[in-house]
């Protein structure tokens, strides 16, 4: 779950990193007395979960209250990458001698979390590797064993450091290492990480993905940053499919179903399945020049309520006439029950199963049963014998006749 | 021969009163592998399917006369899993399949760490486990042992996975093609795992029924790099063949999404579907289109 900037810094800050005296605001007004508060120039930063806000118009300079309050007033009405912003960071203009960059992420090849720090800040870390490997230090760190600053003071050293700013940066880089533990993130960056005219160490922005799977025992930071239980921060907003599908599975606990259309524009149904056989089987359409109208996935057993619920979905979808029912060998899953329920949604809308299922390819667990079934209803069927390709094939070609 | 288990490998299941637990354990009990007890903690003094079930792993090795399982099944709830696989590797278990989805990496980082130190290995998380056609399984690999028989015949391919479901569909076509399996592993679907192919490949390097390897792939993670990497730098005399799914997401609309597994999450540029197949044929593993494809590309480098 990505976080936003305002989200990040409070964590960053939490965590004991010197951060500025920035405010966060909803409103014009508030971003106002915000920036009167701070008392000088300012920055408007546009709180989105996506790249690219400076380049979009998302990020502007303000010497006065006033200016501040009315590029508030812009910014927060201005979309970036399909996302509205939710507030505006109110952020002093800082006096900035040099920029750093101070991050952690998984290395899963090591399958440790990695500390990432560079002396040159503010722009892309994976620029800056490619192009200035000298200036990039890297340190991996144990789960097991506690953390120690010198792992941090290494790392920083790599990159030439050295005197009162290794000194300075070294407990900053150390809380990151320490809250990305603490917290499960799977990515905390302090970018840039900025040396004041002062000497002092301040983070100017920050960016984190709290893990997914972790959310259940990070109930403590959820309230104290504010986010309901129940928000997701996907890559999108659900469309009204996604959340059809969502309810369907959630409706009974029996097997798994999963349903995504963002970014699919076809006419061929997909009730697919399961997590790499959905993958191929999409793959594969496409290959044989035909065009989702979604992905989904069936997993674990579904019950004939479940598979009925997808296929509806599926089939409600605007501009979808035909249906592929397609998953690789299944052991958990038992065919009979998924041809039961994508045959009931179609007689339950008033659709010939025949006409409407251009392939029905589930080989495994009950695969006799469900067969007959099938056969009683003149569904096109395929066991094993026919790969996943040459399932995919027979189903574009219905749907492409069918369309032509 | 195999790699990982034989017909002599002994294993427990924790969490075996769960119900896909119950399922699993009559299935390999089906398939001839060689269970030796199985840990809940409260339920001492049941059985599954004639398997006797115990509280803690050293009352099972006590009541087996001090004899310590080679491996051990783990289906227990994410938030439970470390500390039975802590409890597992403590007790001196050499090989740990871990069925469980959900968990998170750190627990998954901590689990691989503590193996490390100890000698053991871990297949997983969120896979299916292994099979050894004809011989034994370990998992829910395959399903109910008849079904297990029709897609697993014994022969020459290793077979690494990171979906348990292709495990067997790629295994079925390489058996309908006369070539079999050798062993068959899923390895998992998440972003980091016990075991990964390159970390694979000295088990079926030194494996003399094997004589070449499919592999499934997907986007995310380095792992198909690695293994590139370990192709390089090892004379192997393994052929090895690649599919890979999940091309559709190198498409700029589906940007920042994550599809089947927890573990296609693409973090870095190295991570796209197109990204993995230049490094892998350029280290002279073929990635073919349709699963269809691999019993011909297999046969082409024998």
């Amino acid at each position: 779950m990505r976080l936003f900037e305002f989200e990040s810094r409070q964590i960053v800050k939490d965590a004991g990193i010197p951060v500025t005296n920035y405010g966060y605001a909803l409103s014009a007004e508030e971003a106002r007395s915000a920036a009167a508060e701070i008392g000088g120039p300012v920055v408007i930063k546009s709180q989105v979960l996506t790249g690219g806000r400076m380049k979009a118009g998302g990020v502007k300079f303000a010497d006065t209250p006033e200016e501040a309050a009315a590029h508030a007033a812009e910014i927060l009405e201005l979309e970036i990458g399909g996302h509205m912003p939710r507030g505006v960071l109110v952020d002093p203009k800082a006096e900035v001698e040099q920029e750093y960059y101070a991050g952690i992420v998984w290395d899963g090849t090591r399958k440790q979390p990695m500390m990432l720090f560079s002396d040159m800040g503010g722009i892309d870390i994976e620029e800056v590797a490619e192009q200035h490997p000298d200036h990039v230090g890297r340190g991996h760190f144990s789960n097991l064993l506690p953390f120690s600053d010198f792992q941090a003071k290494q790392v920083i050293a790599q990159t030439g450091v050295t005197g009162s700013e290794l000194n300075r940066a070294t407990p900053i880089l150390a809380a990151l290492a320490r809250l990305f533990q603490t917290c499960d993130m799977t990515l905390a960056e302090i970018n840039p990480l900025a040396r004041l005219s002062d000497g002092r160490f301040v983070a100017l922005d920050a960016h984190m993905d709290l893990e997914d799977e972790a959310r259940p025992r990070q109930k403590a930071l959820m309230a104290q940053l504010g986010i309901p239980a129940e928000e997701q921060r996907e890559a999108h907003e659900a469309t009204p499919f996604e959340t059809a599908v969502t309810a369907i599975d959630s409706a009974d606990h029996r097997g798994v179903i999963q349903g995504k259309d963002a970014g699919f524009h076809g006419n061929i149904g997909l009730v697919i399945g399961a997590g790499g056989g959905s993958l191929t089987l999409t793959d594969a359409v496409r290959s044989q020049g035909g065009k989702p109208a979604n992905y989904s996935e069936i997993g674990g057993n579904p019950s004939v309520a479940k598979a009925c619920g997808l296929a509806k979905a599926v089939l409600e979808k605007d501009g979808v006439e035909k249906i592929a029912v397609m998953m690789s060998i299944v052991s958990n899953t038992r065919v009979d029950i998924v041809a039961r329920g994508v045959i009931k949604a179609c007689l339950e809308l008033g659709k010939d199963p025949g006409e409407t299922i251009a392939i029905f390819r589930i080989p495994g667990a009950w695969e006799e049963e469900g067969f007959k079934i099938l056969d009683h209803y003149g569904v096109e069927y395929c066991d094993r014998s026919v790969s996943m390709h040459e399932a995919a094939r027979r189903a574009v070609e219905k749907v492409q006749g069918a369309a032509a | 021969m195999s790699i990982l288990i034989n017909e002599d490998t002994t294993f427990i299941v924790q969490g075996i009163t769960g119900r896909e637990a119950v399922n699993l354990t009559r299935e390999c009990l089906d398939y001839g592998s060689k269970i030796v007890g199985g840990v809940t903690p409260g339920r001492k003094g049941r059985e599954v399917h004639g398997v006797p079930v115990f509280d803690t792993i050293d009352q099972l090795i006590d009541h087996n006369g001090g004899a310590v399982p080679d491996g051990s099944v783990v289906t227990v709830p994410p938030g439970f899993t470390k500390d039975a696989v802590f409890e597992a590797i403590e007790s001196g278990i050499g090989l740990i399949v871990i069925v469980t989805e959900r968990i998170p990496r750190r627990d998954v980082a901590q689990m691989v760490e503590l193996a490390n130190l100890r000698g053991a290995r871990i297949i997983g998380p969120n896979c299916l486990g292994l099979v050894v056609p004809g011989v034994a399984k370990m998992g829910g690999i395959g399903g109910p042992a008849r079904n297990t028989e029709q897609a697993y015949q014994p022969g020459q391919v290793g077979v690494m996975s990171r979906s348990g479901g292709m495990t067997t569909e790629i295994s079925s076509t390489l058996t309908a093609a006369g070539l079999g399996v050798s062993t068959a592993v899923s390895i998992g679907g998440d972003a980091i795992i016990g075991s990964t192919y390159a970390e694979l490949m000295p088990l079926f390097e030194a494996d003399e029924q094997t004589e070449a390897i499919v592999i499934y792939t997907e986007p995310g993670g380095r792992m198909e790099a690695q293994l590139a990497e370990w192709v390089a730098a090892n004379d192997s005399r393994l052929p090895i063949v690649a599919f890979m799914a999940g091309r559709f997401m190198d498409d700029e609309e589906m940007k920042g999404m994550s599809f089947g597994h927890a573990g296609t999450i693409v973090e870095g540029k190295e991570d796209t579907a197109s990204e993995k197949i230049l490094r892998l044929e350029a280290a002279g593993i073929p990635v073919v289109e349709r699963i269809d494809e691999i019993p011909d590309a297999v046969k082409a480098k024998l």
